[in-house]
């Protein structure tokens, strides 16, 4: 397998990272964003992982085996923004929380309660531990399976899937608790 | 699909970036280019003679067709963009010549 990647042409070899980039920007660009919750750094880290990925792509294609690429992409762009927030001192909960802009619907007073169940959701999300919050939003954001976020995180698959599972068990008991505490109030 | 999956799916939604963005990673592959071309012009006639720097002039060559390559893979999305690629052939006849100029300096 490697004899024959390392047959290829740069040609070759261009234009299937040219595939990579178009098929999985969106992908990178929305785990970046996620995790940092600003388009700026987003964009930063995106432009980051493309330009590493290319340095490495063809010694990335000999070691995949076949594999699609996509978790390969996502680890670097995982670990870039581990980086950013080693650098800052800082974690992203109140960032996650304002990415309710992206998802929530807005302008009319019916949707106002659907934007606040939705900010519930992220805040709740931006509370879990790391690699749980880590998980969620590759299931969710970027529509990975187990598999595939196994790869990125460097985990077997059934610890991955422990993993989401008890994220998303978390995740309901923490709404839950919040559910409790406004109908306390109420 | 729970309660909470439904919820989770609406509200991490895939976020699209925005055309700023492969604007700015085509500046930074043709960064790398103009890099390769400045470390090309480094080199003079006399420098040419030298064996000793011949490899660093290999090097500048392969970083250049590596920006090169990188440079089409962006134009992949913005084939409008042609003035660029205009760009590099421009770039990649001079490494032609640099490259056709050592060999005649060292009578191949």
């Amino acid at each position: 397998m490697a004899d024959k990647t390392s047959q290829k042409s740069k040609a070759q070899l261009d234009a299937e990272f040219s595939d990579l980039y178009r098929a999985h920007l969106r992908d990178v660009y929305s785990y970046a964003y996620y995790r940092v919750g600003d388009h700026h750094d987003a964009e930063d880290l995106t432009e980051q992982t493309f330009l590493q990925a290319y340095r490495h792509f063809e010694r990335a294609q000999a070691e995949s085996q076949g594999r699609p690429l996509r978790p390969w992409l996502i680890r670097i762009v995982h670990n870039l923004a581990a980086n950013y927030h080693r650098d800052r001192s800082r974690r992203p909960q109140t960032n996650l929380e304002d990415a309710a802009i992206i998802s929530a619907p807005h302008g009319t007073e019916e949707l106002v309660e659907e934007r606040e169940e939705l900010t519930a959701v992220l805040s709740g999300v931006a509370g879990l531990p790391d690699d749980r919050r880590e998980a969620l939003i590759m299931r969710f954001a970027i529509g990975m399976d187990n598999r595939e976020i196994a790869r990125a995180l460097g985990r077997s698959e059934g610890a991955t899937k422990v993993l989401i599972h008890r994220a998303i068990r978390q995740l309901e008991e923490r709404l839950a608790e919040r559910e409790g505490v406004r109908n306390e109030r109420g | 699909m729970s309660e909470v999956e439904r919820l989770l799916q609406g509200a991490l939604v895939p976020v699209e970036p925005s055309e700023a963005l492969s604007t700015r990673l085509e500046r930074r592959l043709s960064e790398l280019t103009d890099a390769a071309v400045e470390e090309l012009a480094e080199f003079d006639s006399r420098a040419l003679r030298d064996p000793r720097r011949w490899a660093r002039l290999v090097a500048a060559g392969v970083v250049a067709g590596t920006a090169g390559g990188a440079l089409v893979v962006v134009r992949a999305r913005q084939k409008q963009r042609r003035r660029e690629a205009r760009g590099l052939r421009a770039l990649q006849k001079g490494m032609r010549e640099v490259t056709t100029d050592v060999r005649n300096r060292l009578g191949r």
